[in-house]
């Protein structure tokens, strides 16, 4: 299926069926991060039950320097 | 001790995170600082290269309070949304304000200031507002529950210091909740005069981290807050025209 991610079209495979399996095909499962997912932001324990769907729109955000 | 809202600090020194020139500069400066309170701003994550290293792998987090801003927001809206976002970190309930009305001067938006305060105190946030230093505005962030408010010393980055102490003098006296003088401090003397006019904290980053040496200025500028801090506490003499004796008139023994 395809979604964007932080504004750019991804595809991935349909074995990837949630948010929690997204983090882990792009390999940031030890990184700090934050996850909105179609406009809904996410505590980390909905990660895993948030079911991908084709078109989906995902941001995925962190904390980096700033005053 | 420096309370906003439900937290206490010992340190009134706040610290921003950006553009030092590695993180072991940074992490040396931050601990130099002696600060509790550290900013950040949130952004997307470059998800190509996750082995890209993230201060925060850097620094014991548990130690310090974060206070992340919502820089990049052009509106009350986006704020509020950059809020939330970092709240779902699970790492802290306070944000602060930032919401640019002009790209040169990167002076605050007052009326979506405002707007995002009375919005993030409504939603439980402990919300600082960073706004310019006008008097009547930071009154009304008050009166919208903003737990400390944050005037501008000069533009952000600029460097200038304080340039309208009347200003500040006057938003401290009125204030009864925190003031921590936020954006355009240059250097230690800047820091101590901010903290003698009474403000109950500072923020400082470019200050330090663009200094010639980050690790020292971090230091200078914690000793600047408390020196500043203990001078307002202690009232200093009034400013008079002429001249007055320190050494005693009488017992003179030179001349007749």
């Amino acid at each position: 299926m395809k979604i964007t991610v932080n504004g750019n079209g991804l595809e991935i495979q349909d074995e990837v069926k949630h948010i929690k399996g997204l983090i882990d095909f792009l390999e940031l499962e030890d990184k700090p991060l934050i996850i909105e997912h179609n406009q809904q932001i996410l505590q980390k324990e909905e990660h895993e039950k948030a079911v991908l769907e084709n078109g989906d729109k995902v941001e995925i955000v962190h904390f980096v320097g700033g005053g | 001790m420096l309370k906003v809202g439900n937290y206490q600090f010992k340190s009134r020194l706040f610290l921003g995170t950006g553009k030092y020139p590695d993180f072991d500069i940074q992490k040396q400066a931050v601990d130099k600082s002696g600060t509790e309170v550290l900013t950040f701003s949130v952004r997307r994550m470059n998800i190509y290269d996750p082995s890209l290293p993230n201060f925060l792998e850097k620094i014991d987090v548990d130690r310090y309070t974060f206070l992340p801003n919502t820089a990049g927001a052009k509106d009350a809206k986006e704020a509020v949304r950059i809020a939330k976002l970092a709240a779902a970190s699970g790492r802290c309930d306070m944000v602060k304000v930032e919401i640019i009305g002009c790209n040169k001067t990167l002076l605050p938006d007052p009326v979506e200031t405002l707007k995002a305060t009375e919005e993030l105190v409504a939603e439980g946030f402990t919300v600082l507002p960073y706004t310019s230093d006008d008097v009547v505005l930071a009154k009304k962030l008050e009166e919208a529950g903003a737990h400390a408010v944050m005037p501008g010393a000069s533009p952000i980055g600029s460097g200038q210091g304080i340039i309208n102490p009347l200003n500040l003098s006057f938003i401290i006296e009125q204030s009864s909740v925190p003031v921590i003088v936020d954006a355009g401090i240059g250097s230690p003397a800047d820091t101590a005069y901010a903290m003698e006019l009474g403000a109950d904290g500072v923020l400082l980053n470019t200050a330090v981290s663009g200094a010639d040496n980050p690790v020292k200025m971090a230091e200078a500028m914690k000793y600047a807050v408390e020196a500043g801090r203990l001078g307002y506490e202690a009232g200093r003499i009034p400013k008079k025209d002429y001249a007055v004796a320190s050494s005693p008139e009488e017992g003179i023994s030179v001349g007749n």
